[in-house]
């Protein structure tokens, strides 16, 4: 039993983690380069316009951002301090390999529980736990601590940490008992065991003290959710074959 | 004889799930939540690129 569910969470959990690194250098890493840029000084939003302003160099902008990936890292090397590129990027190839790990080793610990009380995972149900699962790490979160692009300014780590670990479990246990739960009653309770965290509320800032243009922020937290979502439905998917596979073997 | 194993089977699938459970929460938590600052450089860009909160 142990054996089926390690072997399933690292092989589940590895192909989801490389699918969402390949997704990260493609969408995402680029903006955070640029949202440090901001975060270090080196760009400053309006600063095209001024400079177009008063002496009409109105490109000089668009030419920084050019060599953005030298340059960042002598602005902002105490943020990661990876001694290069490509040991910066293998790191976050690994630990995006070890999170989703951890992930696809709850999400398997969920199929076991599933199929102790009678119920069957397969390919299909998978990808509805892999939803849940997005749901419940990521966009509930989200709703209100949205994805902070490296320079955003927010409210303080421990409570932030408490909030989104309240706030995945009331929605983990929500969706479980409205998938479920079966008894009538069951399903205010995980009504209100969703709204929960929203009605407490995220911890926030006074005030707004990004760096950042609104539109790097905007698209960072886009692309960030939108690759969560993809890579939560492949891990479900992936994990319930196995699951299933393993069971019939 | 037949509740007994299936009894012992469901312990051994429980403490099996229970193991899981916590290996995952130690992972997520050293890659996700610590603050240390060696892990915290090691998985900066994961970390905002997965919407944890970081720093």
């Amino acid at each position: 039993m142990f054996q089926r569910m390690l072997t399933g969470a690292l092989f589940a959990g590895a192909a989801a983690g490389l699918f969402a690194a390949l997704l990260h250098f493609a969408f995402v890493q680029q903006v955070i380069l640029l949202g440090e840029q901001y975060e270090s000084g080196e760009l400053a939003h309006f600063e095209a316009a001024s400079t177009a302003a008063t002496d009409g160099h109105a490109h000089d902008h668009s030419d920084d951002q050019g060599h953005d990936g030298a340059e960042t890292e002598h602005g902002h090397s105490h943020d990661h301090g990876a001694a290069s590129d490509l040991q910066r990027n293998g790191l976050t190839v690994l630990f995006t390999v070890l999170i989703y790990v951890s992930y696809a080793a709850i999400l398997i610990a969920g199929f076991a529980l599933a199929e102790m009380a009678g119920r069957r995972i397969n390919g299909v149900t998978g990808l509805l736990w892999g939803l849940a699962g997005y749901l419940a790490f990521q966009l509930a979160p989200a709703m209100g601590l949205p994805p902070e692009l490296p320079g955003t300014v927010a409210a303080d780590l421990g409570e932030r940490q408490v909030w989104w670990w309240l706030t995945v479990v009331a929605t983990g246990g929500g969706l479980a008992l409205l998938a479920y739960g079966g008894k009538v009653w069951m399903y205010p309770l995980a009504g209100a065991a969703l709204a929960l965290p929203h009605v407490i509320g995220a911890p926030q800032v006074e005030g707004y003290l990004g760096v950042a243009p609104p539109e790097v922020g905007a698209t960072f937290a886009a692309r960030v959710l939108g690759i969560g979502l993809l890579v939560w439905l492949v891990l479900g998917w992936i994990g319930g074959h196995l699951w299933s596979r393993r069971r019939a073997a | 004889m037949y509740t007994t194993l299936t009894s012992a089977k469901a312990t051994t699938g429980l403490a099996s799930l229970l193991a899981m459970v916590v290996i995952a929460l130690a992972l997520n938590f050293v890659a996700g939540h610590a603050q240390s600052a060696t892990l915290h450089n090691a998985a900066h860009d994961m970390r905002h690129a997965t919407g944890f909160p970081c720093h």
